[in-house]
């Protein structure tokens, strides 16, 4: 099970430009469990979101929005209201996030920080799209990835080895950078790579060994066991 | 003068690398350095090029400065985190070295220790972020520091690449962070370089062009095909093979660079020399050049 915790409500209206209109989606799978997706999601959000003068055109809960073949055929059935909102709020784990950046042509943000992937994971090529670093980014990388995409997990763009969109890596990767600039072009965001970010907390997830992460499992195994 | 002063007065400046030895003999690297000290303004030493082991760039910094010379210390954010890139900056201030060009740093499997761990803690514009901190007397989590450095802060940009436009993004942020100069990859087609000039200019910042001597039509051949950004026209390829021995390939090596750098030098205000092991050959292209 993933584990994701929600981030700071402040964080979250701030992504958002004054007066967007927001459809807010909330997973139903993991991220429900940890109190980051489901309703309670939610019924947490859309009071932030309203006192900061979003309306919101709808609110749904889809079960694992980390099956990017279904989310599509979802949210198509909620048409009017996913086209009638300005920007996306995803309540669920990194790979949810990116999996909706990838259907919509929307600007999608993240509601949680996600800390592990835990056992069972997201159905998404979830150790590829997420990498746990527990200081959720996707609000201003246009829904990809940087540290996933980009072998150097550049935050401010493409390194000098970057050429005609690949990477230096290997013939036929794509740059990551270049399609995180590319993404933003196409929702007019440009403005968002002209911003510095200082260095992540590397104690919140990317560097922290298994066995320190906030994986429940080893107390669910001993509550198990104390039956 | 030093770098910085020249570098504000709007002068023309010549830097050169110089790398540092694949073990512990310092002699070479340093007479070479002695010979070319006459056309250079300051010394590039090189961290770990291209991921390959060799002796630190602080180390040879140190050197270098102790023989008179002028050093610019390259680093990169390939094999240290943040804690040892502060360390190492302060030691480099103590050791005197005044100039720091900073750099993302080749991936680790492209050298000759392919299972080394990529650190990348910091990117290189965050790694001009910390210099900026050091400069201030903080560290970069904000605590006092007993001595400030006051490191001059360079930076690069590949003025080749396409597309150019996340580059300039990424050039532009490294300005507002505190690069004062930028050196380029290898130019090769001056209209290339003006294009990228012309997109740059409002940035107000010291351009130094990147300048490699080919050795060969096929290197001109490996680096269209291998290196990022880099581009050598077909006419000057075509020009290295009609060169037929040894002699005359390095007299038409030496002719090219000098061309390019006449070239350029309208258009920029340096140029950054990147031998390859063609040192003895950079008195020439600086004759030939009018420099």
């Amino acid at each position: 099970m993933l584990v994701s915790e929600l981030k700071p409500l402040d964080e979250i209206v701030g992504y958002l430009r004054e007066g967007e209109k927001v459809f807010l989606l909330a997973c139903g799978g993991c991220a429900e469990v940890c109190g980051t997706g489901g309703e309670e999601a939610i019924l947490k959000l859309r009071p932030a979101l309203e006192r900061a003068g979003h309306r919101l055109t709808g609110a749904l809960v889809l079960p694992f929005l980390c099956n990017k073949a279904l989310v599509g055929f979802r949210l198509a059935r909620r048409g009017e209201e996913v086209e009638g909102a300005d920007a996306v709020v995803v309540a669920s784990c990194g790979v949810g996030v990116q999996s909706v950046a990838q259907v919509l042509d929307k600007p999608v943000y993240p509601a949680a920080n996600t800390i592990t992937m835990g056992g069972l994971q997201g159905v998404w090529p979830s150790e590829e799209r997420c990498a746990r670093c527990g200081d959720c980014l996707l609000a201003y990388t246009g829904g990809i990835c940087p540290h996933t995409v980009c072998p150097k997990g550049l935050l401010h763009g493409p390194c000098g080895g970057s050429q005609r969109g690949e990477c230096e890596l290997e013939p036929g990767r794509p740059c990551g950078w270049q399609r995180i600039y590319d993404r933003l072009a196409s929702l007019g965001r440009l403005d968002l790579l002209e911003r510095y970010r200082p260095p992540q907390d590397s104690q919140k997830g990317l560097d922290v060994p298994l066995s320190r992460r906030k994986a429940p499992f080893w107390a669910l195994e001993y509550l198990e066991e104390e039956g | 003068m030093r770098l910085r002063e020249r570098l504000e007065r709007g002068e023309f400046v010549i830097t050169c690398e110089a790398t540092p030895p694949k073990g512990t003999h310092v002699r070479p690297a340093l007479e070479a350095v002695a010979r070319l000290a006459r056309y250079v303004h300051a010394f590039n030493v090189t961290d770990l090029q291209s991921s390959v082991l060799r002796m630190s760039s602080w180390a040879l910094c140190a050197l270098i400065k102790e023989e008179g010379y002028e050093p610019v210390l390259q680093l990169t954010c390939r094999d240290r985190n943040r804690l040892a890139l502060q360390a190492d900056l302060l030691g480099a201030w103590a050791l005197g070295i005044e100039n720091v060009l900073a750099l993302t740093g080749d991936y680790p499997t492209l050298g000759d220790h392919p299972g080394a761990r990529p650190v990348f803690d910091l990117d290189s514009v965050q790694l001009i972020a910390a210099i900026q901190s050091l400069n201030s007397g903080r560290d970069l989590a904000g605590n006092e520091l007993a001595g400030a450095t006051g490191f001059l802060v360079g930076a690069v940009v590949n003025p080749g690449v396409e597309p150019l436009e996340p580059h300039l993004l990424k050039m532009k942020l490294k300005v507002k962070m505190g690069a004062k100069f930028f050196q380029t990859q290898a130019v090769y087609d001056p209209k290339t370089f003006l294009r990228f000039v012309r997109e740059a200019e409002g940035l107000g910042v010291p351009i130094l062009a990147g300048i490699i001597p080919l050795k060969s039509a096929r290197m001109a051949r490996f680096m269209n095909e291998h290196i990022a950004g880099v581009f050598v026209p077909e006419e000057v390829i075509s020009e290295m093979e009609r060169a037929k021995t040894r002699e005359e390939r390095v007299k038409r090596s030496i002719e090219i660079c000098a061309r390019i750098i006449r070239a350029v030098r309208p258009l920029c205000q340096g140029v950054h020399l990147m031998p390859m092991g063609w040192e003895e050959h950079v008195p020439a292209i600086m004759e030939l050049a009018g420099l």
